[in-house]
């Protein structure tokens, strides 16, 4: 395969003080550097070094959040490298957009979009070190091959390593065109490589940002409002005489303690008096429940989509099925809370921390400091977990607004508590769907949904679109003080588990198979297809298929063991499972959960296995548990003795299967999660004759503190 | 304020703090232990564990006062990193982002060094305090298996 360097490509060699080769490698237009930085629009890059001693040094520019992108993104350089893994060495970027794009973890999007880039970083280095060894040895370059961090010279055997031709190669020009390799002769891609990070994991050695030590900085700690308050009076008299407490700041309706160790600035803080006063009406989970219910009555003016006439096919159909579904807010709860490490000081700043998206925090800090973007620089740790909170930036920005106001440098740590009351959540909605059911066919498809501070709750594009002749989706916002953002398969999350739900009562309905069902909609898509379809039908039948067969679908199974289904499309990605599943006493258990996955080519088979894994463990653990409710404007759920998070005890066999791997890469960080929900609560359906409408699982006879 | 004498890791040190602060965070803010971790400070995730006299315990509960004995961290788990238990978790590659990895380990020691041979109902007792976000949980399980053929009861 061959790959032309297009003229925007953007190379640079330059020879380091130890005379290593050096290479930076820019796809797009180095101009973009100096648009407005939208973080979606980032196009990907990477730096790779190779010191005379043969240390490649190759550079993760991406943030890592536990999804494996330090490991997965440096394989592509490595492996059209032909490096000796043993010795590449991975470092973590900060954040440069002159040299970087795209840095940014979510949207599945890092390998995706990374994927071509990277590869071409490392065949242009390996061209050289091929040009290095041959100008060497006084042959033809077509003569000599690479193999594991060596140049070969074929007809002589002769070998030289990388390291013993990094500083010749770094001064030839940079080849204009590479070649990529076939796929056929990739020596890493596609195999079990264990993270990068793993021995300083588990010696304790790996730094996180609440890890980060200062000369001089001091931790604080920020009481702040719940939603809709606002703080009415301050008194830090006792807060001041806790030792340890060196300064007390009010700024942006919240106050900071500022201390030299952790623990006084949680002293501190429990010992400020103050009084919050409300504006307006704070939100309760009553308040939005029953403007969810009002709203998902009607329609909208603008439908997110329309095929043929629902109405009349509603009107015309033999029969409607209606079902609500509801879905609660989430917090994100990454089991590293919120923090951030700020030194801002007249001329510029530093900021350092865990987060997903450093752009965007450079930019809301420059608006917040009144500094130029050049003058703030962001360095990435490790982050205990994100699943969208860490897309946020108001966290950082805090700290740097804090360093300024205290001129310190500061770490402000976020405890539990305020990490589960401060959050950005995922939102609470209800989604109302109607079928019309005609000639023992599914005529028509109509979704109402409702959502907090949601332009869009639904996924309109989303199986069955494309195969209904009379399908809509209206989406009411219903506004509400509480915050929200993107959480780990955003609307996915929630309509895979309703539609594929749904999809299970229209079966039953027509007395057919679920996955028969499924099937035979897709097949219908491949043949004759309505308005846009998003989705391959083949691919999505073959993971269904796939599926089905490893978790024996339709066959007796273990006594008291019942099976559900469920399927979903998201970030490129086709994800089918099949769950077992036990009810006893009215306790859900799931035994087993087997799944096919087609996310094309697979980078790395351990990191790609345990992202659906733990997809699956968390979207278990969120439909049996995970709700967050509101008091006035209060969080009711504070800590994980109340908000109750899945545990050991609750995880079940996984058995995972890729399938289609020579297709081109896509999404894998949160394509696991969506159709779980649906398996487990369609299993629970056939074990128990209970359909589940309401997240998280509540059975009937269970006591329910809920209050829709 | 009051001085502590703590063994850590085979190391004596004496702290000057409050009585009432957490060994959680002595040992991160005063002695720059920073491989415990804190996840909620109130005994339910397991991310601070580490072992007083071979027994795990929540480091962001136990008051300094009564951390009397010999305590274990992850950073004195083993010499070189090379405990059964931290080799059956790099073998497997257990860790997705890692940050409740140190607790798991030191629950997971714990354990083996009680029950060498551990079922999966031992497992899912001893491991049911430490909550892993990410759903290492399968890894987990398995790497203490492994880890049991390592001979991690050490
Ligand atoms: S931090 Fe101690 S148990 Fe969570
Ligand atoms: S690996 Fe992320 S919390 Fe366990």
């Amino acid at each position: 395969m061959k790959t032309a360097l297009t003229r925007r490509d953007f190379m640079k060699v330059s020879t380091l003080a130890g005379g290593g080769l050096l290479l930076s490698f820019q796809t797009g237009n180095a101009l973009a550097a100096l648009l407005p930085k939208d973080a979606e629009v980032f196009q990907p890059n990477a730096f790779v070094s190779i010191s005379p001693e043969g240390l490649i040094t190759i550079m993760a520019p991406n943030p890592e959040v536990g999804q494996g992108v330090k490991t997965s993104l440096p394989m592509l350089v490595a492996e059209e490298l032909d490096a000796d893994w043993t010795m590449v060495r991975v470092e973590q970027a900060g954040l440069d957009t002159r040299n970087f794009q795209r840095q940014v973890a979510g949207g599945s999007g890092s390998v995706r979009s990374s994927w071509e880039s990277f590869r071409k970083a490392g065949a242009t280095a390996r061209q050289m070190l091929l040009e290095a060894a041959a100008q060497k040895w006084g042959v033809p370059v077509s003569e000599c091959i690479t193999r594991n961090g060596f140049v070969i010279h074929q007809p002589t055997g002769k070998t030289l390593n990388y390291g013993a031709l990094a500083t010749a190669a770094s001064g030839l020009e940079v080849p204009q065109e590479v070649k990529l390799k076939d796929p056929k002769d990739y020596n890493l891609i596609g195999r079990r490589m264990v993270n990068v990070d793993a021995w300083n994991i588990v010696t304790g050695k790996m730094p996180f940002g609440l890890d980060t030590r200062r000369e001089g900085m001091l931790t604080a700690m920020v009481a702040r409002p719940t939603f809709g308050k606002k703080l009415k009076s301050v008194d830090d008299t006792r807060a001041k005489q806790v030792k340890g407490v060196k300064q007390v700041i009010v700024f942006d309706n919240k106050v900071a303690i500022l201390a030299t160790n952790t623990w006084a600035a949680k002293k501190g803080r429990d010992a400020l008096r103050l009084e919050w006063e409300a504006e307006g009406t704070p939100e309760s989970t009553e308040n939005y429940n029953t403007a969810f219910a009002e709203l998902i009555k009607n329609t909208t003016q603008e439908p997110k989509r329309n095929d043929g006439d629902v109405n009349q096919a509603l009107s015309q159909a033999d029969k409607v099925l209606e079902s609500v579904f509801y879905a609660p807010f989430l917090p994100h709860a990454p089991l590293e809370p919120m923090n951030f490490f700020a030194h801002v000081r007249e001329d510029g700043a530093e900021l350092y921390g865990p987060t997903q998206t450093p752009a965007r925090t450079r930019t809301e800090a420059a608006r917040v400091l009144g500094l130029p973007e050049e003058k703030i620089t962001v360095g990435m740790s490790r982050m205990g977990g994100g699943f969208g909170r860490r897309l946020q930036a108001d966290y950082s920005v805090e700290a740097a607004r804090i360093s300024k106001l205290a001129g310190v440098p500061v770490l402000v740590v976020w405890t539990r508590e305020d990490d589960m009351q401060g959050g950005y959540y995922r939102p609470a909605g209800m989604y109302r769907y109607r079928a019309a059911l005609k000639n023992n066919q599914l005529t028509g498809w109509h979704l109402i949904a409702a959502a907090a501070n949601s332009a869009n709750a639904s996924r309109e594009n989303s199986f069955p679109a494309g195969v209904v002749p009379n399908f809509r989706v209206d989406s009411h916002n219903y506004q509400s003080p509480i915050t929200v953002g993107p959480w780990r398969a955003p609307n996915h999350n929630f309509i895979a588990f309703a539609e594929e739900s749904f999809l299970d009562e229209i079966a039953l309905e027509l007395g057919k198979d679920p996955v028969a069902f499924r099937l035979e909609l897709l097949e219908q898509a491949k043949t004759n297809p309505v308005g846009h379809v998003a989705y391959d039908p083949t691919r999505y039948i073959n993971v269904i298929k796939t599926a089905a067969e490893m978790g024996n679908w339709g066959q007796q199974g273990v006594k008291g063991i019942f099976k559900g289904f469920g399927a979903h499309f998201s970030f490129g990605t086709y994800v089918a499972q099949v769950a077992d599943v036990s009810v006893q006493n009215g306790k859900v258990k799931v035994h087993k959960v087997y799944c096919a996955v087609d996310c094309g080519r697979v980078i790395n088979l351990s990191g790609a296995e345990t992202q659906i894994e733990g997809g699956i463990i968390d979207g278990i653990g969120h439909m049996l548990y995970g709700e967050i409710t509101f008091k006035s404007g209060e969080v009711e759920q504070k800590n994980f003795n109340t908000y109750r998070l899945i545990r050991m005890p609750d995880a079940p066999e996984i058995e995972v299967r890729f399938i289609n791997t020579n297709a081109e890469p896509q999404g894998l960080g949160e394509p696991g999660l969506p159709p779980i929900g649906a398996a487990v609560a369609n299993a629970i359906f056939a074990a128990t004759g209970s359909r589940i409408y309401r997240l998280p699982v509540r059975l009937p006879g269970e006591h329910s503190k809920r209050s829709f | 304020m009051a001085v502590f004498q703590l063994n850590v890791n085979n190391r004596s040190y004496a702290v000057d703090v409050d009585p009432d602060t957490p060994l959680l965070w002595v040992l991160r803010d005063e002695l720059n232990l920073t491989g415990t971790k804190y996840g909620c400070g109130v005994a339910q995730c397991g991310a601070c564990t580490v072992h007083l006299n071979g027994n795990p315990v929540r480091s962001c509960t136990l008051p300094v006062a009564a951390a009397k004995g010999n305590i274990t961290t992850i950073e004195g788990l083993s010499e070189n990193g090379d405990h059964p238990v931290q080799k059956a978790w790099i073998e497997l590659d257990v860790a997705q982002c890692g940050y409740c990895q140190a607790g798991q380990i030191m629950t997971a020691a714990a354990l083996l060094a009680r029950k060498p041979q551990p079922t999966d109902a031992d497992i899912d007792t001893a491991m049911a305090g430490n909550i892993c976000r990410c759903g290492t949980y399968k890894r987990i399980r398995k790497a203490i298996h492994l880890a049991a053929t390592k001979g991690g009861a050490r």
